[in-house]
């Protein structure tokens, strides 16, 4: 009787529950991403993730080739904080190389990295505003977004793909009527900043994000979760801070970490407002304490790579969706024998889980918006054989040949 | 007849008159196949008001079998490849292929990449590519813009 019972329950259970697939082509995500998620009605039980629809191999690739070919490659890994991923491993091959960049080229790279970070905040704020349905702001954002990239053309020439570094420098330089123009634009920014501020305190965008997608304090420690994200949830890190890099160090007093406790959508939204404002100050005052000086290396630059003795370094940044960290060996005749990218949203992206269990299906968009994700960055499959020392970044088909090669065997 | 010859100018009318609709109402379907996301934010950047590819009637759509264009963007990596395709052919006819950048046009970076198919021309068949890396926006509109007027006549 109660065997029957049982059996009745568990039917009744795999009625009310459901598995929807969300993606990998869906028109709320701009990205690949496969999230199979379980619904009881209208609330989410499980969800299930599945990566990979944009994985290009690209860590397997930088081993063929040599370093100034790779720094290009690997500027490719994402098209919104493509200035963080060379930064950081530029940082790694000078670490490498006792190469040490003229100041002017460390406060020049931080510019370029801060307009970077004000350009992703605006797009992401943008973004968060089209999924609640709030069109006109994510129009006004993307109008104000332009501003930026009008300043990354002229100082770089690319709206996108700054290719602003270089071993041992920068490649671009200011003019004194450039910084002015800077200057211009951070206030006109700002004032733009200012007004999507006041749009997003209104009754309306609160009522819709608050108290949705929470991730406890406890959570977001025992998760790892990194950047806005994580300061959302009240961790209080920061790479910029902790362990200061370019510039950051002698900036220390001109900006400070934002952290909000709100744990919600609406926290992590505000944290990327409030860092707008502090980017905006870092900027300032690069441009009043901008020192004179040659901005790269006289020599060569492939001199200069050949240079670089065989060794290994890691490196951080803080990219605009978190700490970014790179692992670079050398072969020592230009070349690299292994690149380890680890990228912000690979972390953030478990912290997805508890955020959509127990939230309704219509706000799946918004939370995942809510942790900005870069998926380009994140797709990877890595095999460590353990045995030989050998690590292969390899695909989910070769995969399963070596696992049908095993059953074989056996 | 008569009346053959009247249905006939009667049905040859309304594709005329549908096919200038098309011209003038392209609605779009686009499809990231491992881009870095560069070509992707310029596509919405395009739609957004400095540049307002929506005056010429287009829409952003989410099913592509609402689409007449379809914007392709990266290089087709293994797990899109079979996606790429179910898209493409859940458009209904007539329709246009625009490879958006660098990659999805050639391939360029990725190239010999075991885990990338390659370009998007060596799947589908492609009617017009926009280069560069990324594109400019203007670059994407004069794509979609030329696609439009060249096969929906």
């Amino acid at each position: 009787m109660t065997a029957e019972r049982d059996v009745e329950r568990e039917v009744e259970v795999e009625y009310t529950r459901l598995r929807i697939p969300f993606g990998p082509i869906h028109p709320a995500l701009k990205e690949p991403v496969l999230l199979r998620v379980s619904v009881r009605g209208e609330e989410v039980v499980d969800v299930d993730m599945a990566l990979g629809h944009v994985h290009r191999g690209i860590e397997l690739l930088a081993e063929g080739r040599n370093l100034i070919q790779t720094l290009y490659l690997i500027e490719r890994i994402c098209g919104i904080c493509s200035h963080s991923h060379t930064t950081c491993f530029i940082q790694a091959l000078e670490e490498i190389g006792g190469i040490t960049p003229s100041k002017r080229a460390l406060y020049l790279r931080t510019l370029i990295f801060e307009m970077e970070r004000i350009h992703s905040h605006l797009l992401l704020l943008g973004v968060i505003a089209y999924e609640i349905g709030f069109d006109t702001l994510f129009m006004f954002t993307w109008h104000v977004r332009e501003k930026i990239l009008d300043l990354f053309e002229k100082i770089t020439g690319n709206r996108i793909h700054h290719a602003m570094n270089t071993i041992g420098g920068v490649r671009w330089d200011l003019t004194p009527r450039m910084v002015e123009e800077i200057d211009a634009y951070m206030r006109e920014v700002e004032k733009s900043v200012k007004y999507i501020h006041n749009v997003f305190m209104d009754g309306t965008v609160e009522k819709r994000v608050c108290g949705l997608g929470v991730l406890s304090y406890d959570d977001a420690v025992k998760l790892c979760v990194v950047g806005p994200t994580a300061r959302g949830s009240g961790v209080d890190i920061d790479v910029r801070r902790d362990h200061p890099y370019a510039a950051y160090d002698e900036l220390k007093r001109d900006f400070s970490v934002v952290v909000e406790r709100g744990c919600d959508v609406y926290a992590r939204t505000e944290v990327r407002i409030l860092e707008i404002f502090e980017s905006i100050n870092i900027i300032r005052a690069i441009l009043d304490r901008l020192p004179d000086g040659p901005i790269r290396p006289k020599e060569n630059v492939f001199r200069l790579m050949r240079g670089i003795p065989e060794g290994e370094a890691i490196s951080l940044v803080e990219a605009p969706r978190g700490e970014l960290l790179y692992f670079v060996k050398t072969d020592g005749s230009g070349g690299l024998k292994r690149l380890k990218v680890r990228t912000p949203t690979f972390s953030n992206l478990i912290g997805l889980k508890p955020m959509l269990i127990g939230c309704e299906i219509a706000d799946v968009p918004v939370i995942v918006a809510s942790i900005d994700p870069c998926l380009s960055c994140t797709n990877r499959l890595i095999v460590i054989d353990q045995e030989r020392g050998e690590s292969n970044v390899i695909d989910v088909d070769s995969l399963r040949h070596r696992v049908r090669r095993r059953w074989m065997r056996q | 007849m008569v009346i053959c010859m009247f249905r006939l100018s009667c049905k040859s009318m309304m594709f005329r008159v549908i096919s200038k609709g098309r011209v003038k109402s392209p609605w779009i379907f686009h499809l990231n196949t491992g881009s870095c996301n560069g070509c992707d934010i310029e596509i919405v950047a395009a739609f957004a008001p400095r540049y307002d590819l929506e005056r010429f009637g287009c829409l952003l759509v989410g099913s592509p079998r609402h689409a007449d264009v379809l914007l392709v963007t990266g290089p087709v990596t293994r797990q899109m490849l079979p996606r790429l395709i179910r898209v493409y052919e859940q458009i209904p006819e007539p329709k246009v292929v625009v490879a958006v950048g660098t990659c999805a046009s050639s391939g360029s970076p990725f190239l010999g990449s075991e885990m990338v198919e390659g370009p998007v021309d060596r799947i589908i068949p492609v009617d017009v590519y926009v280069i560069g890396c990324p594109p400019r926006p203007e670059a994407i509109v004069k794509g979609v813009v030329t696609a439009v007027k060249s096969k929906f006549r």
